[in-house]
């Protein structure tokens, strides 16, 4: 499992989703803290390339051995591709939850959504409410 | 040990059946079984080996003490097998003429009586084969009484604590129905104006057990039932933790419309490794007319089936329900009587002396005597030595106890639900006590033999999430995987089960 | 009372631990309103020898089987339960223990289980198999609420030729799932493929049972591939003796195959407990309602096996569970298990092979016309007695013979129609006193 750590560069969503924003694309993941919680994740249940998510919406599950979770989209945007090496290997996600654990890459269709995310600081407070 | 599969030898069988000498006709080709399904081949003494051998690697209430939560492990009675053994309930087929099936009709109609004496409600249908089957059932009676009553649209909400067993929302799914969660307040009640904020006439009803999965009586019972009262809505109840109260306070008496019963839990039908159960359901007079059909009635001097019920919501279950569950549970309350209330009395009396031996060592959320059941938490041995619910469990099994109920109720950190039942003796008691707080004591000194339990069965911790990724649900055969050969690291975590 | 230890001393010295001075400050949370302040109006308590007494007496009042020759089925069959099952059943270590979620101590369960799924799986030609459901006609509610997840549609489509009391719980239970049910007539008591392909579009599943609840063998593989044409999961609800002559579902397009299990092992108990069968395809496994037991390793490297997958269950999933199931039929479909080793392969076919041999032969004695001419039938077949069939039950009990299920309390139009089992327990002498017997009653 990987050490504790929420990146600089991320913006990140209360219900422990990150996403990092490439001009007019993103790609989602969920934090540390989401896979710390559930455990070793055994499944994803990913959405299709094609598909559109809108923020706050769940858009996937993950699954380890005692619980379920939604994964909730931080912005709106069209699926352009999904990780299938964490559809493979779930796993994954709890080694490096920011890199090869990323979960589907979209387009954005509204960046101005991006200003309600919180930056690492703001993410680290709410973390420290629950 | 092996699987009965690898025991299998070509020509070897078991049973044989009577040569008949007549012609065998001739399934149609398109129809016809191609190859033969690979069922065991093996001869009786190999075969009665290998389920004995499999019954040494099991714990059930015979073996020893079993603590489940809101599961009431209590002793099951020899003589209600041989009762349920008598070829006049055994052999009988439930599609033979009334006339000759008046006896079973007539147990079922007095067992019939006894629970809606015992819950205090009108009518009774045995039909639910569990539960969470009663549980759904009951929530079809609301929809139709409210269809009844033209309120079907407008009520679509169930209300359920934060406490409720999960059967309980997946029924309310299953049924159709919207959830609306209440909270519970530091005494372990419902939050009553929480409930009051939550309750109006979008609400179909409540579903509750009293006392509660916490193992706490509501006191504001009455309150609750006003409250659903005035909103014309309907009271629920979960039968679960009907132990604690049989022959004190009736489910009816506290204001509830629908209750369903588990006759595997209360009323001593043997779980049998995981069912079967029974789950009938007492409704009040203005539920009867949605029973299940067909109902058990006394027509004349005797007993029938009637069929002729217009506003009933159909059928649960095949038949009449699980009749084998019935001559158990009816001869377990032949033999109390009004004596049920001392089996309460005794399961009380048991859960809060267990209660007062463990509350120094354990973290007690909420600070009442309990009923039947309580629930303390493992959080202090797991701030202080990283020792928790589920180290605790696997520990107690090197002590010879069968665990309690681990991490549920889900508003209670590290839980532990214990439930002793009225059949255990004192020293049973003392004994599993004196384990809980070795267990205390080694969290402290040597939490590493904790973490490492248990030592003494048949296995070790087994990875659950092997089992999970991996999904090897049959044996393949040739083709059936060595899992020890697997790379995958052993996960330590465990479900949250109840 | 027998079944309480505690002795008054145990009491005072429980009391004092806890520090109440009496039982029934123990139950001061309960309100005053709502006690009953009044002795359970029930039958005093009986000993162990009165119980015994009464019971019997209530069991002597019902005409068992074992005392009427049966050709009576429709649904639950007077099968042989070989001894060996009772055994296993009544191991207190099998029968007194709870759903195994700490499988350290469960072993016993849990790979007793796992045995059961690769039986059912080897029966029913699928991959994946349940721990069981509550019987033969649950598993069809839940093959419906399955089949809605899959594949997002909200209609069912069930064969009127399916058992009545199969089709009246999926019905009741479609409401809740938010299910429309739609039944395909059968024409000369089989289904025709082409009026099911047409019934089937936008279906989620096609419920058929083979044999029919005439006992008539359908066109299974037809009715299988008109409702894949559809999209629909087709969905064989099968009687598991016959599976030793007749095709599994699985090898021939079924998605899912259900049943009911009392044939195999269970004793009939006036209608239960028994226990029903659900088994599917791998792609469904995460759909699948009930218990399923996986195999592991611990970390010493044995084998052990789990409850698993439990993320589909109420207990974890709560309102978004596969269903609300939590106890199910573990002891019967252990019963199962047994008969089915007990029988082997073998086995199995000589059952099959005995039930369609017998009523050949009794279809030829009786020599009356059969309902369905020109159907081929298995274990179960319906005759034209000349008159209701329900004289010709009543007359010929009084000579010591059940010759079978009057159709016509569930189907329309059939009120002389008698639906005739015949079982490997019955014996030529014992068929041609039905041919007589009915003979003289027709």
């Amino acid at each position: 499992m990987a050490a504790e750590s929420y990146p600089g560069d991320l913006r990140y969503h209360p219900e422990h989703d990150w996403a990092r924003i490439d001009g007019d694309e993103a790609t989602f993941g969920i934090t540390w803290f989401a896979q710390d919680a559930l455990g070793e994740l055994v499944h994803y249940e990913a959405p299709e390339a094609g598909t559109t998510v809108a923020k706050d919406e769940t858009y996937a599950e993950v699954e380890s051995v005692k619980a379920v979770s939604d994964v909730i989209a931080p912005l709106s945007g069209e699926i352009l591709e999904v990780n299938a090496a964490v559809a493979d290997a779930p796993e994954t996600v709890n080694a490096d939850p920011y890199g090869e654990g990323w979960l589907v890459r979209v387009r954005l269709t509204d960046p101005g959504e991006a200003d309600v995310l919180m930056d690492v600081e703001a993410y680290r407070r709410h973390l420290a409410e629950q | 040990m092996q699987l009965i599969f690898e025991k299998s030898r070509p020509g070897r069988r078991a049973g044989r059946l009577p040569d008949h000498g007549l012609p065998v006709p001739e399934v149609p080709t398109e129809l016809r079984r191609a190859e033969p399904p690979r069922l065991p081949e093996i001869a009786e003494p190999d075969l009665v080996r290998h389920f004995t051998e499999l019954s040494t690697r099991n714990f059930g209430i015979d073996t020893g003490f079993y603590p489940l939560g809101s599961c009431t492990m209590k002793h099951n009675p020899r003589i209600n097998e041989r009762l349920a053994a008598l070829p006049g309930f055994r052999d009988l087929h439930p599609l033979d003429e009334v006339s000759r099936t008046q006896g079973a009709l007539r147990l079922c109609f007095e067992l019939q009586q006894a629970l809606a004496e015992i819950t205090g409600l009108d009518a009774v249908s045995l039909q639910p084969a569990a539960g969470s089957q009663g549980e759904v059932t009951g929530l079809m009676l609301m929809r139709a009484y409210f269809a009844d009553r033209g309120e079907a649209e407008q009520r679509r909400k169930v209300v359920i604590p934060d406490t409720a067993h999960g059967t309980n929302p997946a029924s309310v799914t299953m049924a159709g129905y919207e959830l609306t969660h209440v909270q519970t307040d530091a005494r372990g009640n419902i939050d009553i104006d929480d409930l009051r904020g939550k309750v109006d006439e979008e609400t179909a009803g409540l579903m509750l057990t009293n006392p509660s999965t916490l193992g706490l009586f509501d006191e504001n019972i009455e309150q609750i039932a006003e409250i659903f009262g005035s909103a014309g809505s309907l009271m629920y109840y979960d039968g679960a933790n009907l132990n604690a109260v049989c022959g004190i306070s009736r489910p009816g008496d506290m204001g509830f419309d629908i209750v369903h019963i588990n006759l595997h839990k209360t009323f001593s039908q043997p779980h049998g490794g995981g069912g079967p159960g029974g789950g009938p359901i007492a409704v009040g007079e203005r539920l009867e007319p949605y029973l299940p059909v067909p109902a058990v009635v006394h027509e004349g001097d005797g007993y029938a089936l009637d069929y002729d019920r217009p506003k009933t919501i159909g059928k649960v279950r095949g038949f009449y329900g699980p009749f084998g569950v019935f001559v158990r549970s009816y001869a377990f309350i032949r033999a109390y009587g009004p004596q049920l209330r001392q089996m309460s009395e005794a399961a009380v009396l048991n859960a809060n002396y267990l209660l007062a031996r463990l509350r120094e060592a354990y973290e007690l959320p909420f600070e009442r005597l309990c009923m039947h059941e309580f629930v303390l938490s493992a959080r202090p041995l797991k701030r202080e030595h990283g020792v928790t619910a589920l180290d605790v469990a696997k520990g107690l099994m090197d002590h010879g106890f069968h665990p309690p109920t681990i991490y549920f109720p889900l508003v209670v950190p590290e839980a532990l639900m214990i439930e002793p039942t009225e059949t255990e003796t004192k020293e049973t008691l003392d004994e599993f006590a004196d384990a809980m707080l070795a267990i205390a004591q080694d969290a402290a000194e040597r939490p590493e033999v904790l973490k490492e339990a248990p030592h003494s069965t048949v296995v070790g911790r087994l990875d659950e999430v092997k089992a999970a990724r991996r999904a090897v649900v049959r044996y393949l055969f040739e083709e059936h995987p060595d899992l020890a050969a697997d790379p995958a690291p052993v996960g330590a975590e465990a479900p949250k089960g109840v | 009372m027998s079944y309480l230890a505690l002795t008054d001393s145990d009491r005072d010295a429980m009391l004092e631990t806890i520090g109440v001075s009496s039982i029934e400050e123990l139950f001061a949370d309960i309100p005053a309103g709502v006690r009953l302040g009044r002795e359970l109006d029930l039958p005093p308590a009986l000993t162990e020898q009165e119980l015994a007494a009464q019971f019997e007496q209530l069991a002597g009042e019902n005409a068992a089987t074992g005392e009427t020759v049966s050709f009576l089925g429709a649904g639950l069959y007077d099968h042989y339960v070989p001894a060996v099952v009772d055994a296993v059943m009544q191991r207190g270590e099998f029968l007194t223990a709870y759903t195994p979620y700490q499988p350290e101590l469960s072993q016993g369960v849990l790979q007793a289980i796992f045995e059961y799924q690769t039986a059912i799986c080897e029966l029913t030609g699928m991959d994946v198999s349940n721990a069981s459901g509550y019987d033969g006609t649950t598993v069809a509610a839940d093959a419906c609420f399955l089949a809605k997840h899959v594949t997002g549609r909200s209609k069912v489509v069930v064969t009127e030729a399916t058992n009545p009391q199969v089709r009246q719980v999926v019905k009741t239970y479609a409401p809740g799932f938010g299910l429309e049910v739609v039944e395909v007539p059968h024409r000369d008591g089989a289904t025709d493929p082409d009026e099911l392909r047409a019934a089937a579009d936008g279906a989620a599943c096609v419920i058929f049972q083979q044999p029919n609840a005439f006992g008539v063998l359908e066109p299974a593989p037809e009715l299988a591939a008109a409702a894949s044409e559809a999209e629909a999961l087709p969905v064989a609800h099968v009687d598991p003796l016959s599976l030793g002559v007749l095709e599994a579902p699985g090898n021939f397009g079924c998605a899912l195959a259900i049943g009911e299990g009392q044939s195999a092992g269970n004793p009939l108990s006036f209608g239960g407990p028994h226990y029903g069968f659900l088994a599917a395809r791998a792609e469904f496994i995460r759909r699948m309602p009930g218990r399923i037991v996986g195999e592991t390793t611990d970390a010493a490297g044995n084998r052990g096996y789990v409850l698993t997958l439990q993320t589909r269950e109420q207990h974890i999933r709560r309102e978004k569970a596969t269903s609300n199931i939590t106890t199910n039929q573990t002891l019967l479909a252990l019963g199962g298990l047994v008969y089915l080793s007990w029988l082997g392969p073998q086995g199995l076919r000589e059952v099959g092979e005995t039930c369609l041999a017998l009523a050949d032969y009794a279809k030829e004695r009786l020599g009356l016309p059969l309902l369905f001419s020109d159907k081929t039938t298995f274990k179960e077949f319906a005759v034209r007695v000349g008159r209701p069939a329900r004289e010709v039950v009543a007359a010929a009990l009084e000579r010591g013979i059940h010759p079978g299920y009057p159709l016509g309390r569930d189907y329309p139009g059939m009120d002389d129609a008698l639906l005739i089992a015949v079982t490997e327990r019955r014996t030529k002498a014992e068929i041609d006193r039905l041919a007589e017997v009915v003979a003289t009653c027709s």
